[in-house]
Formats: C-alpha cells, structure tokens, sequence
C-alpha cells in the first residue's frame, strides 16, 4: 500500500507491564516488557508530541498499571500541553492522593477505573490483591468529587459471570458516567488460562442480556459499553474498528504495534518509535500495511458484505486458533471453522468454578491452564 | 429535565475541539470522538453554563436572522442527544 492512509484518531501507550494486580484474564502477553527496558520520559514526550501533530486525538495512558511509572504526572502534563485528550487507564492501586492532584493539576481528562467484583471479597480474589476493592472505591470518590469523568470497566469471566448486570449498578453507585462491560477477550495470558475462566454459553448469554437491559433503565445516567463473548458471538468485532485504521499501540519498550496482540502474528516486522518517527510506522511499517484495508482478505471475507463492518475481525483470533492470520475470525458464522468457537468453549466452560491463575508480574512468563 | 431556565454547559472531560488536521470540529469525551457541523459547533458554543436556553435561542435567532421557534427545536435536539450521552449537563 503506497499511498498514505488517514492518521490515527487514538494511542494506546502502554506506559509499563508492571502492575501489583494478579488479574487472571489478563491481556497482555505472555512474555512481558522487563522495567529495564522501558522508554525514558523524555522519549515517551517525543511520541506524544508526534502523535498530536499527525492528527491523534486521544492518548489512552495503559500498561500494566502505568501509575507505577514515577514520571506520569510529567508525562500527562506534557500529553495535556500538546493538545492530546488524556485517559488514564488503572486498577488505581499505586495511585496515592498526592500523585491524583498532580495528574489534576497537570490537565488529566478523564479516568478509567477498572473493579473486578462487586464486593471487597471477590474483587481482592480475582484481582490477587487484599484491599484492592476498597482502594477503588476512594479513588472513584476522588475523581467524582474532582468533577472529572469516571468510566468503571470491568472483565466478566466464569468467576463473576453471575454478577455482570451488578457491575453496572455498581458503576452508577460510585458516580461513572461511563461502564464498560467487557466478557473476557481471550488474548496473552487469558488465552492460556482460558480454560479456567470461560463461562458457559447459557451465563454468557445471560449475563449479556441482563446487562442490556440495563441501558434503557439508566439511560442519561451512565453510557454501557458493552464487548460480547468472542467464543459466543455469531458475527466477529470489528478488532481495533479495522487494523491500522484508528489505532497505534506503543509498548513499554517502544514497538509499535497495530493491537497489544500482534506480536503473536509470525513474519510481521514491527518497528520501534525508538528510532523511527510516529509517522514514518504509522504509514510504511511492514506490520501496519500487513492488513490494512481489504486486500489481504481470502474467501469468505473478501466477498463479503460486511467487510467494512468488522474487517475480518481479528488477526490475532484467526492465528491462534486456526495458525492462519489471513483467515476469516473463526467467530463469524461465516468461517467455515465457526463450530471450533462453540466446542472449545463448551470444553473449556465444563472445568471447575474458582480453578484460574493469577498472574504475577515477577512470575510474568509462568503459565497454567490448558490452551 | 431541560427547561427554558437550564443552562446547558459541557461537563468536564468533554472539550470542544477544532481539529485542523481534518478541517472539522468535533467533541472530545471519554472514548467518544463526535463529529460536530458548524451549527451545532455555535450551539455548543454558547452552553457555558451562563445562558439559560431562552438565552441562547434568541442569540442564535438573531445572529443567524431565523425563527426563534425553529432554533429552538433544534437546540432541544441537539441538546437532548448529548444529554443522553452524558456529554452536556443540562
């Protein structure tokens, strides 16, 4: 693809993967960014700088928990200064009340707030940390008392699968104006403890249901944002509103990726904002034109009317389950590969009820669970 | 509930933003980019929290030199849409 495409409206920069948290569907990869090899502030101020002047609107502040990076209200500060729209990303463990008015003080936009239950108990158990639960709650306090927005998102797995339409309840009680309910997307670390976290397609479907119910109820209150269960779905998402289109990831370490996942895909050539401007990655990297547009898509999705809808869905799905990064996302109905999703699943959801694995960040390359 | 008497302002977290680089205006929120015509961009203009509804429909009727009952449906609109969204605080 030689001609430029349209510039990013996002960035995710993934501040850090170190994070206190244990959470067992974790994202992220399974081999994990060492501290050592994180970008300095100063180049992470450069990247924002660049992202702002090619046209990026929002700048979502991630990790792994990016309050552990001791450099982030300067780096908000900066974000705010440069124009970006700032989101930051967090369990809010590691974010103290003097580091929250620096990040005030500094322009800080919004913040996304992520809980694991609905109660200190099952929250600190699936998070893997004591007193998590009523850390959060002060936080959203914090933020709602500062007038800032407050998005509540949490990861629904067969641990708190039941509770899904509470998450929302919840989210209204401390003050968001925006929940996302997301049914556990099976990438990093949560695709090799898949097993120990899917739910049944009865209590997916359920908990679905319950929880669009809710918007109606609390319409002009809270904005649902709602992500289905992949292995449940009939049609595939439309992963990062198609890859390379809206979206550039930065990791800890400075790759610069289409999705957080992609490292996954064999033969792909990232490069780094290390030596390479923004711009430059953004509209020549090999990984970035890999499946940009529609071109590279094979049957069912090249003749498809919905092309343009979800893109294939995702890469990253089509290579893990069917070793092919070009196929069709084996959760379309469409893929010839489509009951795959529904027996891995109902495999997996026949497995005990409290069984995942935490994830630690020191123990960051320990797997267990069967993929 | 919107009234005559509410003055509309856009909350905190929600900026209205000229993005040059795509000749457009647009709001920014959380996780929400909403593109944003030139007559909304004046309505939004005005929601500064300091004007009642009346106000801004009869600012807007006389700059533009249209009925005042028109605009004012269409600020209700516009208005009672983003109300929704959480992106104007009525």
């Amino acid at each position: 693809m030689s001609e430029t495409p349209p510039p990013p409206e996002g960035l995710l920069a993934e501040l850090t993967h170190r994070c206190p948290l244990a959470c067992p569907y974790c994202s992220n990869p399974v081999a994990l960014d060492k501290a050592a090899d994180e970008m300095t502030t100063e180049q992470w101020k450069r990247i924002f700088s660049e992202a702002a002047e090619m046209g990026v609107l929002h700048l979502h502040l991630s990790g792994g928990e990016p309050c552990s990076r001791r450099d982030l209200s300067e780096l908000v500060d900066h974000a705010a200064k440069v124009g970006l729209y700032t989101n930051l990303i967090t369990s809010g463990v590691g974010l103290t009340r003097d580091l929250f008015d620096k990040l005030v003080a500094a322009g800080l936009d919004h913040l996304q707030l992520s809980i694991q239950g609905v109660d200190a108990p099952q929250a600190d158990f699936i998070g893997g940390y004591k007193g998590g639960y009523a850390k959060k709650r002060e936080i959203a306090e914090w933020v709602t008392r500062e007038g800032l927005p407050l998005t509540v998102n949490a990861v629904i797995h067969r641990g708190n699968v039941e509770d899904a339409p509470r998450m929302v309840d919840l989210a209204v009680e401390l003050g968001a104006r925006r929940v996302e309910i997301a049914h556990t997307q099976y990438y990093g670390w949560a695709f090799k403890n898949r097993a120990n976290l899917m739910p049944t397609r009865d209590q997916s479907e359920r908990a679905f249901a319950a929880v669009e119910a809710r918007r109606e109820h609390y319409k002009g209150t809270v904005v649902i944002d709602h992500v289905a269960p992949d292995y449940h779905a009939k049609f595939p998402k439309a992963c990062m509103s198609g890859w390379g289109r809206q979206t550039m990831n930065v990791s800890p370490s400075g790759k610069v990726l289409p999705c957080h996942s992609a490292e996954i895909i064999p033969g792909l050539e990232f490069w780094s904002a290390r030596d390479r401007s923004l711009s430059d990655i953004w509209r020549a990297s090999p990984a970035f034109n890999a499946f940009r547009g529609v071109d590279w898509m094979q049957a069912p999705c090249v003749a498809c009317e919905r092309k343009a809808v979800d893109f294939g869905g995702c890469r990253c799905q089509a290579m893990a389950l069917l070793g092919d990064a070009r196929a069709c996302d084996p959760s379309c109905i469409k893929s010839p590969h489509h009951h795959l999703m529904g027996e891995i699943a109902a495999r997996d959801s026949a497995g005990p009820v409290e069984g995942f694995a935490p994830r630690r960040y020191a123990r960051g390359d320990i797997v267990s669970g069967d993929a | 509930m919107m009234s005559d008497a509410s003055r509309p302002r856009l909350p905190r977290g929600v900026r209205l933003h000229e993005d040059k680089l795509r000749d457009r205006w647009v709001l920014l929120a959380p996780e929400r980019v909403v593109k944003v015509n030139p007559i909304a961009v004046e309505i939004l203009r005005l929601c500064d929290g300091s004007r009642s509804l009346t106000e801004i429909v009869s600012d807007l009727a006389a700059r533009f030199n249209a009925d005042a009952e028109r605009v004012g449906a269409d600020v209700r609109t516009l208005l009672a849409s983003l109300a929704e969204k959480r992106m104007v605080e009525l």
